[in-house]
């Protein structure tokens, strides 16, 4: 099977160029200005930008156990439509996935859904209680890319000392969320003007940034490397601007929604945006900003969290965190930071491909000869309203319904096989 | 009035609230006076309560009975909100069964929005989570309308849990739209985050800051504050943040104690206080039903 792209601009690692890819295979055999190749199949690519696939570093599948939320299946086709060659989801489901065999079940889930690549994140303790570290090296040996107890902290700092430092021995990244829960118990959203007008109980920025702080103190301390997940505070990202410069490995993650959404979104108490951490202020939201764009934080990630309408349909203390992002996440990125000149769009393909790529270890995420053939193609013009009724995802709680946005992915390639096009 | 719901004072405007006061001059006349209306005859009027209640919810009764109306009363405790229905088919069922208005009071602040956006028929906050409790600061309002006449640069003081009030967040949003001039007396730990962005002075100090008042509305304090470790015993509270006459007499001559009930005596105030010639208590306990009337009758008249 071979492809030929013609004359798209194709964003490169350090520039854009109007250029042409030809594919073979599941490579990129050769990009230059013009190829004049035979292939099976030609795609006009004038007027869109070719980028490397995107790869998500987070977000929940929710299989097993809540396949009533979402499946690996609707999950991936959601990814595919949002310009998702890979992503990498969270063991928070029921059960944990805390053992080599359910590592194995959700990679081989994924490879039968046959959509985008999906690859296991494993728990960092057992059953996520935060008490006994999980079997990381069995872990990583059946396909998990990274341990995480995502969806709750590591509360114990002992154990996540042992937790990091083991994570190095195995050399699996372990990816923090950090959350005092003795400052959040029972809150909902951000804790400031809107909490208080709205009588919903508000989540300190303490809660995030005081874990922020204790992980880059014992990567620190121990010389080992820690990923902070979804990054919403100023002073989450000035923490790890501070430990980057002192040396510490540390690398970080926000999303979509906290670069361009604040808190506003809760004062008629939809619940769409009741996310955790909770949607801050504006200040917060261009800290976010800054951060992406000085290197701060590396990636964007999506943390898309579906659920049952129902579950969401319900009064605000009692719906569930979170909102879904897959299908909405480079629109959102494009018009919020591209489209309105913070970022080049070079950079954003680092954030949302080639930096999660690499520390997950999986390859991809950039366009070179000899790479993986997982490109996404972009009509970086075309406006549209999103409208959650049209989600691939189960999920229909997005922050974002109704928004305007710029920017939709308009073919996605895996592996050299085009597998969504629109 | 042109509004299906009265969710909260934050949004709703200074002339609306004039409109139910007004009315609820009248209502409070007619209670005086003992004269029953027939303005709801035919229709009734839903109680569903998530919380407990006795004031607020046999006050929206005695209300909608003075007006002719018929009164279908819900708790949580005894419904099928127990079998595990939702509040959107309990309030859709309660539509179904032909009410006309429903009252809620739920523990979750913002369920009344939530359920008003799912039915066609009017809904009332009775009071949620630590949102808003807008006939609760109405009838305070009607209460401070009666004595003073006017809104218009009175000092008002409301010392206590703020951080946990919806009676005081209804009552800054309904006070300040009428031109009064509000101070907010609490330690920090029961203040909310955002205090000093709500348009009002914030003090930590009760003594200082009832110089002058015209009225002090002094809130119930849970127990369970303390053991949440807000504050550190009812004797401090009540030596710094209690009502006593000591402070009273700091007070404007002509001050109103008022308090929404109910009272825990000597904590947030002192027996002496609320049995005291300035104490209104009783009479918000009146006003709370003409209040309710004029909310109701409003209300069900524009949806008819």
């Amino acid at each position: 099977m071979s492809i030929l792209i013609k004359n798209g601009f194709v964003v490169l690692p350090d520039k854009m160029v109007k250029a042409d890819i030809h594919i073979e295979g599941s490579r990129i055999k050769r990009i230059a200005p013009h190829i004049d190749a035979d292939a099976d199949e030609v795609i006009d690519a004038a007027g869109l930008a070719v980028m490397a696939g995107l790869v998500d570093m987070h977000c929940h599948l929710r299989e097993p156990g809540q396949e009533h939320k979402e499946d690996i299946e609707s999950g991936a086709a959601a990814a595919l439509r949002g310009g998702y060659t890979s992503v990498a989801c969270m063991p928070n489901t029921l059960p944990v996935v805390d053992n080599a065999a359910l590592v194995r079940y959700v990679a081989a889930r994924g490879a039968e859904a046959g959509l985008c690549k999906v690859y296991p994140i494993a728990a960092a303790t057992k059953g996520q209680k935060g008490a006994e570290i999980t079997e990381m090296g069995f872990l990583k040996a059946a396909g998990a890319v990274a341990v995480s107890d995502d969806g709750r902290p590591i509360e114990n700092s002992s154990v996540m000392r042992n937790a990091l430092n083991y994570a190095k021995t195995q050399g699996v990244l372990l990816i923090s969320h950090p959350e005092d829960v003795s400052l959040s118990a029972g809150c909902a959203v951000n804790e400031g003007y809107n909490s208080t007008i709205s009588g919903l109980k508000g989540i300190s920025r303490a809660a995030e940034e005081i874990m922020i702080a204790r992980d880059i103190i014992l990567a620190k301390t121990y010389d080992a490397p820690v990923h902070i997940a979804h990054v919403s505070t100023e002073g989450g990202v000035e923490l790890i601007r501070q430990a980057k410069r002192r040396g510490v490995r540390v690398t970080a993650e926000t999303c979509p929604h906290y670069f361009a959404a604040t808190d506003d979104e809760i004062l008629n108490y939809n619940t769409s945006a009741k996310i955790n951490p909770p949607l801050r202020e504006d200040s917060d939201v261009e800290a976010v900003i800054r951060g992406l764009a000085d290197g701060t934080l590396d990636v964007i990630a999506t943390d898309h969290a579906p659920h049952h309408v129902e579950e969401k349909t319900q009064e605000f203390d009692l719906a569930p965190f979170g909102t879904v992002g897959l299908e909405t996440a480079f629109s959102v990125a494009y018009t919020y930071l591209v489209d309105c000149g913070d970022i080049e769009l070079t950079k954003l393909s680092k954030l949302m491909s080639a930096t999660p790529a690499s520390l997950l270890g999986i390859g991809g995420g950039v366009l070179a000869e000899g790479a993986l053939a997982d490109i996404m193609i972009a009509d970086l013009n075309e406006s549209y309203v999103v409208d959650s009724r049209k989600f691939k995802s189960k999920g229909r709680n997005s922050v974002f319904e109704g928004w305007h946005l710029k920017g939709k992915v308009v073919c996605v390639i895996v592996d050299g096989e085009v597998k969504e096009r629109s | 009035m042109k509004r299906k719901d009265l969710l909260g004072l934050r949004d709703i405007s200074a002339d609306e609230i004039m409109t139910i006061l007004d009315m609820g001059k009248e209502m409070r006349a007619r209670l005086d006076a003992n004269e029953a209306g027939t303005e709801l005859k035919g229709k009734t009027v839903a109680t569903l309560f998530y919380e407990n209640s006795t004031r607020t919810r046999v006050s929206f009764e005695k209300a909608a009975r003075c007006l002719g109306a018929q009164t279908t009363g819900i708790t949580a405790q005894a419904s099928s909100v127990q079998k595990g229905e939702s509040l959107i088919d309990t309030g859709k069922t309660l539509q179904s069964l032909l009410t006309d208005a429903i009252v809620i009071r739920h523990p979750s602040s913002g369920a009344p929005h939530f359920l008003a956006k799912n039915i066609d028929i009017p809904v009332i906050n009775g009071g949620d989570g630590t949102n808003e409790h807008p006939t609760q600061a109405l009838l305070d309002m009607l209460t401070v309308y009666r004595a003073f006449g006017d809104f218009r640069g009175l000092k008002v003081v409301i010392a206590g849990d703020i951080k946990h009030s919806r009676v005081a967040r209804s009552n800054i949003w309904g006070l300040k739209k009428l031109g009064a001039e509000i101070t907010l007396v609490a330690p920090e730990t029961l203040l909310p985050a955002a205090s000093s962005r709500l348009g009002c002075e914030v003090s930590y100090n009760l003594e200082e800051a009832v110089c002058g008042a015209n009225v002090i509305i002094a809130l119930r304090l849970q127990l369970e504050r303390q053991t949440a470790g807000l504050f550190p015993s009812a004797a401090e509270y009540h030596r710094y943040y209690g009502i006593t006459d000591r402070i009273l007499h700091k007070a404007d001559a002509g001050v109103l104690l008022m308090h929404p009930g109910p009272i825990n005596r000597g904590l947030e105030v002192s027996g002496a206080a609320a049995d005291g010639e300035c104490s209104v208590i009783l009479d918000q306990v009146t006003n709370g039903v003409a209040v309710r009337m004029a909310v109701l009758k409003l209300l069900c008249a524009a949806a008819y």
